[in-house]
């Protein structure tokens, strides 16, 4: 018990790290199933590309002088606009001529889009592991002791930076006019449109911005875990769709709270029991969830009046 | 107002529309018009096209032959959002409030097209002038509300556009009797204080009562056009659609 209580706030710090990516991740996938009722199982793909982005500018920029933290800024913006893109490009060649399609096919087309992505970054910069050099962006020296835990400053980093992006999320779902036509398209697009929404140009700006948070995840999880490659991006689109779901699918704060749950349930599964575990309850707990709340944890909707 | 001014150009005016669904032929050279300031109906029994003309004016489907012009302008292969931007605005069936937005968000969305943030803060004062309830329930969420409410909602959202035309569907649809007959009269006073309405009902009596002019649409083909007082005492009308 001793031990447990002298681990707990490292493993406190570990789960925010990790619950900070995942939530990322999950917000793009909950966002873009809000507004399609689409699974974008290429999601995770789009967060790959993130991290060979943010790799990419890494690794040109670590010779020049640039400090650190112009890097840094550098990686994430270039990530999450490369991504951004990506996620527009794919939503018009993929899913858009299938939007009246049955529901399967937009799924299929999404796995193709996956497997594409994947081959891509395989073939043109081979199958083997990288490493971020996060080490020589942000000395391990850097950081703040807390008693029995230690706060990097790598971590520090992907959190504030995260919540960071969260709440900038917040505010435009919550109080911009963008994010007003994003709640009205996800609930009734002919009603949208019959306001003067551009329907289309909504669905584009909510997979730019999905997507961007994707593309800031897959640095964010590049300079806190180091290894990239192609394949990485079936497990994160996992995590982040299982984060979606546990959290309530459609509902970006439930996407949030979700990612953390399952950062958290991850961590504590790795400290206290053995990391064996880690994807045995990341699964478990969306099993669980599915069971005793299908609509997820803050999925709960209002009764509507008809 | 009884009549108007034929040498004046309509505001909405079909020619020769005909629309389909697949191979279903559902509008056959439909033509009406509306002019500015008048309150126009559009009666008809279930499955006789009202819903497929309005969509045809709002550019929800894309009719195969004839023209749908507003302000002189022919808009039929314009999107849905250029014509609202051109000054149409609708209260569709069912009212299609956005359930998990508040009252005042739904208003605003009405206004999604203007940027004359002084002049939207001035026509929502009207709007809850003209509709107390709402004020009330301003910040509830627009899924909460009665189907009496959410009419109120749905025209005020409408007149926050500040529209040229604003379209009604099946303004009576759900509504208790009491509220058809309130809701009627707001339409009415809409109308009075200058904007132009067209509507598409089943309730003619109802509609008749309120309107200047009206249309009777059959299996897709218009089959009477008058007066509203004159159909009102029409003896096909009243056996068709009047029920006595």
């Amino acid at each position: 018990m001793d031990n447990f209580f002298a681990q707990l706030p490292q493993q406190i710090i570990n789960g925010l790290t990790l619950g900070a990516v995942y939530a990322l991740i999950a917000l793009g996938y909950s966002m873009v199933y809000g507004i399609l009722q689409l699974l974008n199982f290429a999601h995770g793909d789009v967060f790959m590309i993130g991290a060979f982005i943010g790799f990419g500018i890494m690794s040109a920029m670590l010779s020049t002088s640039a400090p650190s933290v112009i890097i840094i800024a550098l990686m994430i913006v270039a990530a999450m606009i490369g991504c951004g893109v990506l996620g527009v490009v794919i939503e018009r060649f993929a899913y858009r001529p299938l939007r009246n399609a049955p529901r399967i096919a937009p799924l299929i087309s999404a796995l193709g889009v996956s497997f594409f992505l994947q081959n891509v970054i395989q073939l043109t910069l081979s199958a083997r592991f990288r490493t971020y050099q996060t080490a020589q962006l942000i000395p391990g020296s850097i950081g703040v002791d807390l008693g029995t835990a230690r706060l990097s400053g790598v971590r520090a980093l992907v959190i504030i930076v995260a919540f960071l992006l969260m709440f900038l999320l917040q505010y435009l779902v919550r109080r911009s006019k963008l994010g007003r036509a994003m709640r009205a398209v996800a609930t009734d697009k002919d009603a949208a449109a019959m306001m003067g929404v551009d329907v289309d140009r909504v669905i584009m700006a909510t997979f730019f911005v999905g997507s961007a948070l994707a593309g800031a995840a897959g640095v964010l999880n590049g300079l806190v875990f180091f290894r990239i490659w192609h394949f990485m991006g079936f497990n994160a689109g996992l995590k982040g769709f299982t984060a979606a779901v546990v959290g309530g699918i459609g509902n970006v704060p439930g996407a949030m709270f979700g990612g953390f749950f399952l950062g958290f349930a991850e961590t504590f599964a790795v400290g206290f029991l053995s990391p064996t575990f880690k994807d045995v309850i990341a699964f478990v707990v969306l099993i669980a969830v599915l069971l005793i709340r299908p609509r997820g944890l803050l999925g709960a909707r209002l009764v509507q009046k008809v | 107002m009884n009549g108007h001014d034929k040498s004046a150009t309509p505001l909405l005016r079909l020619t020769d529309v005909n629309t389909y669904y697949g191979q279903i032929h559902i509008l056959q050279d439909v033509n009406l018009e509306v002019y500015p300031g008048e309150l126009v109906c559009l009666l008809g029994g279930n499955a006789s096209g009202k819903s497929t003309t309005l969509k045809t004016i709002l550019g929800l489907v894309t009719p195969a032959s004839g023209t749908v012009e507003f302000a002189g302008e022919e808009v039929q292969h314009r999107s849905t959002s250029y014509r609202i931007e051109r000054g149409m605005a609708v209260v569709p069936e069912n009212r299609r409030i956005f359930a998990d937005m508040s009252v005042d968000e739904n208003l605003q969305m009405g206004a999604y097209l203007r940027n004359d943030k002084a002049e939207i803060e001035q026509d929502r004062e009207r709007v809850l002038e003209l509709f107390p309830r709402l004020r009330e329930r301003l910040n509830q969420l627009g899924g909460t509300l009665s189907g009496g409410e959410q009419q109120m909602l749905a025209m005020g959202r409408a007149l926050m556009s500040r529209p040229r035309l604003i379209l009604m569907d099946e303004p009576s649809m759900g509504l208790a009797p009491l509220l058809v007959e309130q809701n009627f009269q707001i339409i009415r006073e809409i109308n009075e204080q200058g904007t132009t309405i067209f509507m598409v009902e089943q309730n003619a009596n109802m509609a008749l009562s309120i309107a200047d002019r009206g249309y009777v649409l059959q299996t897709g083909r218009i089959v009477l056009e008058d007066v509203a007082e004159n159909l009102l005492q029409n003896e096909q009308l009243r056996k068709a659609y009047l029920g006595r």
